[in-house]
């Protein structure tokens, strides 16, 4: 057992899902980013994911815009990313990291892959690439042994998470809505359903993201899901007066701990 | 599309029916839409399933006589083709003496290329019965001429245009309003073209089951850089076989603008297979390439993926995308479509860049020897005429695609040649 299938492993020995936090890396300081994913961790977090500050984030609503171009604007630059993972690793967490695909292929691929591996980084979600374009990824993720963490979507078809879920590796990343992230009311109709059409391509656990901000979104989600990934509303809370920052986003951790666990206050 | 016919020479135009250039050219990139190492589909999961619709539709569509015959009466009978193609002595004069035919984009219906490629995306989004168009536009050409379509074909339409150009090209913005659209200016990032589309991928990621993305340039995930080419096509097309039959000969370079490449490809693609004709691709400039303040992105940029292809790009050494300059709007976009990088890399083509004053003063030179106003975009393509006559010599003759009429950029013009009531011209 390695990579991310212990952490798995472990959360079904509770017969509980996984909670994964996502922060942008340098955000809102690259030393703020370190504490606050220290937070993380200590709040129960069992994954965090790094996210690469990108300066084209389709993906991303408002939220997740703002930080990265803060990010940007304080100077965050992409070998910084591996420092925050190792960060993570050193503290006992475990971390992956999220990137638009053009940082990386600049950077070059396999020399991602290694320095991420070197850091201790578990993993790449890649929410623009898609494995029809991926095979340099394919190969320096093989080489450096870490897991690659393909997207499914309410609108692929059999053919296509068949495909997708047989490129992946650690775990499969379910896009619980149509539509970029950003915290929601309600968790996406569209979600169990997709959960389980993954399910029937695949032993991998399955994640579930976009659009989840509470304790019950979570522990719904835990009902049907390996995983519980929540984002833009660690973000939300991630910035300004980082005292107060580092307690919204430690509470926050809690909270979707003790959701994930089926324990909804 | 024309006759030389009879002894005295007469030039007699039997059919005015516009070629259409949809049919498989022996240049198509591979089944993924690859271009050599450029092109693909560097997109969410979530917008897989709308590409894949969009291309069945348009390989259906491409072959089917019905589909090319609507087109071919549409680009008729609504746009005005073929498009006349002109003589510019009095210009040609500047250009060492090398004979300067202009393609007349510009007297298209809404006043550039762009209609070409609108007219075959709308026919096909109502085709795959989809209600509602997004678009981004730059100058506000692309996205006029969307609005148009849209109100042709009843389609509910929102255009989204970067703040920056919203200001700079306000006319536009009217005209679109008028059309029916709903045009929403997008505050991020630089707020300029680049920023538009992100939001327009935002928009259709979130509504991608009732809405087409139709996107304006060659640019963006397979199938967009080979279909938006195709719907080009028709420019090179109609004006190969017009310099034909004025010269009795081919010519010896075509030059267009490039920002996202659309026009270019249009105008290149028909003699992609006459090696002795020389395809110059004219990029902006800016404030010079050496002040960093430019949109040169085939010039100085390196291979990367920005809105669903691998391409150039104007880049960091992060992978971040670089602020561009131009003083035209529709070419201030750090990408380029993938076929240009291929075609660069295969020396079929050839970039240059042309700087804002050089654009300006070929722009003023047009207005006055020819009674045109250009677009700023095309008076890109003009400058880099000036330079290629004088390379070529006189008698040499050099096709222009002149992309788009200038009426949205007198204000632009009339500021930076000190025009405007109250300034000492």
């Amino acid at each position: 057992m390695d990579r991310l299938d212990s952490l798995f492993a472990s959360c079904r020995a509770e017969r509980r899902a996984a909670l994964v936090g996502y922060l942008p890396a340098g955000y809102p300081t690259a030393a703020d980013s370190a504490a606050l994913l220290g937070e993380m961790v200590a709040g129960g977090c069992d994954l965090v994911e790094i996210g690469v500050p990108y300066s084209d984030p389709v993906m991303d609503g408002p939220t997740i815009q703002s930080a990265a171009d803060t990010a940007l604007r304080a100077g965050f630059r992409l070998r910084d990313v591996f420092s925050l993972v190792e960060s993570v690793t050193t503290a006992g967490g475990r971390a992956v990291v999220m990137t638009y695909w053009n940082p990386v292929h600049r950077y070059g691929v396999d020399a991602f892959a290694r320095d991420l591996a070197a850091a201790g980084g578990l993993g790449v979600i890649t929410p623009d690439l898609i494995p029809d374009e991926a095979e340099p990824w394919l190969s320096a993720s093989d080489a450096h042994d870490l897991d690659r963490i393909f997207l499914v979507s309410p609108s692929s078809t059999e053919q296509r998470i068949a495909m997708t879920t047989k490129a992946s590796r650690g775990f499969v990343y379910a896009t619980a809505v149509m539509g970029v992230t950003g915290a929601r009311d309600q968790v996406g109709s569209d979600a169990p359903g997709l959960v389980r059409r993954t399910r029937q391509h695949t032993d991998l656990p399955v994640g579930v993201g976009l659009g989840v901000r509470s304790g019950a979104q979570a522990a719904e989600i835990a009902g049907f899901a390996d995983a519980v990934i929540v984002g833009s509303a660690f973000v939300a809370r991630a910035g300004g007066d980082q005292e107060r920052a580092r307690s919204e986003v430690r509470s926050l951790a809690e909270e979707l701990a003790a959701g994930v666990r089926g324990q909804v206050s | 599309m024309g006759d030389v016919s009879g002894d005295d020479g007469a030039v007699r135009t039997t059919d005015a029916a516009p070629p259409v250039g949809t049919r498989p050219s022996g240049h198509d990139p591979d089944e993924r839409g690859h271009f050599g190492p450029y092109g693909g589909r560097f997109v969410p999961e979530a917008l897989v399933a709308a590409l894949d619709e969009l291309h069945a539709e348009y390989e259906k569509a491409r072959v089917d006589p019905a589909f090319v015959d609507e087109l071919r009466g549409l680009l008729r009978d609504y746009t005005g083709r073929p498009s006349p193609l002109t003589d510019a002595p009095r210009f040609g004069e500047h250009a060492g003496g090398a004979r300067i035919l202009l393609k007349r984009e510009d007297l298209n219906h809404t006043g550039s290329h762009k209609i070409n490629n609108v007219l075959g995306q709308a026919l096909l989004t109502r085709r795959m019965g989809k209600t509602r168009v997004i678009a981004e536009t730059g100058a506000g050409q692309h996205g006029v001429a969307t609005a148009t379509a849209c109100a042709l074909f009843g389609l509910d339409c929102t255009v989204y245009m970067g703040e920056v150009d919203t200001r700079r090209q306000a006319l536009n913005v009217a005209r679109m309003r008028l059309l029916g659209a709903e045009v929403i200016p997008v505050r991020t990032g630089s707020a300029t073209l680049k920023d538009a589309i992100n939001e327009a991928l935002r928009d259709w990621v979130t509504n991608v089951a009732d809405t087409h993305y139709l996107l304006g340039t060659v640019a963006g995930p397979h199938p967009f850089p080979v279909m938006v080419r195709d719907f080009h096509r028709v420019i090179g097309l109609e004006a190969r076989e017009q310099v034909l039959e004025r010269t009795g000969r081919l010519p010896e370079a075509v030059a267009a603008c490039v920002g996202g490449g659309s026009n270019a490809i249009g105008a290149f693609h028909a003699f992609l297979d006459d090696p002795g004709v020389r395809l110059v691709g004219l990029e902006p400039g800016g404030e010079g390439l050496e002040t960093g303040r430019h949109g040169a992105t085939l010039t100085a940029g390196s291979p990367g993926a920005l809105h669903g292809a691998m391409s150039y790009l104007l880049q960091d050494e992060d992978g971040q995308t670089q602020e561009t300059h131009s003083i035209s709007a529709g070419l201030d976009y750090p990408g380029v479509g993938p076929e240009h990088s291929w075609l660069k890399d295969t020396g079929r083509a050839e970039y240059r860049t042309v700087t804002d004053a050089e654009a300006m003063d070929a722009f003023q030179l047009l207005c006055r020897t020819e009674g045109i106003i250009p677009a700023i975009e095309s008076a890109h393509a003009l400058a880099g005429a000036l330079t290629l006559g004088r390379e070529l010599g006189e008698g040499a003759v050099v096709l222009v695609n002149l992309s788009g009429r200038g009426d949205k950029d007198v204000d632009t013009a009339a500021r930076w040649f000190g025009l405007l009531p109250g300034e000492d011209a």
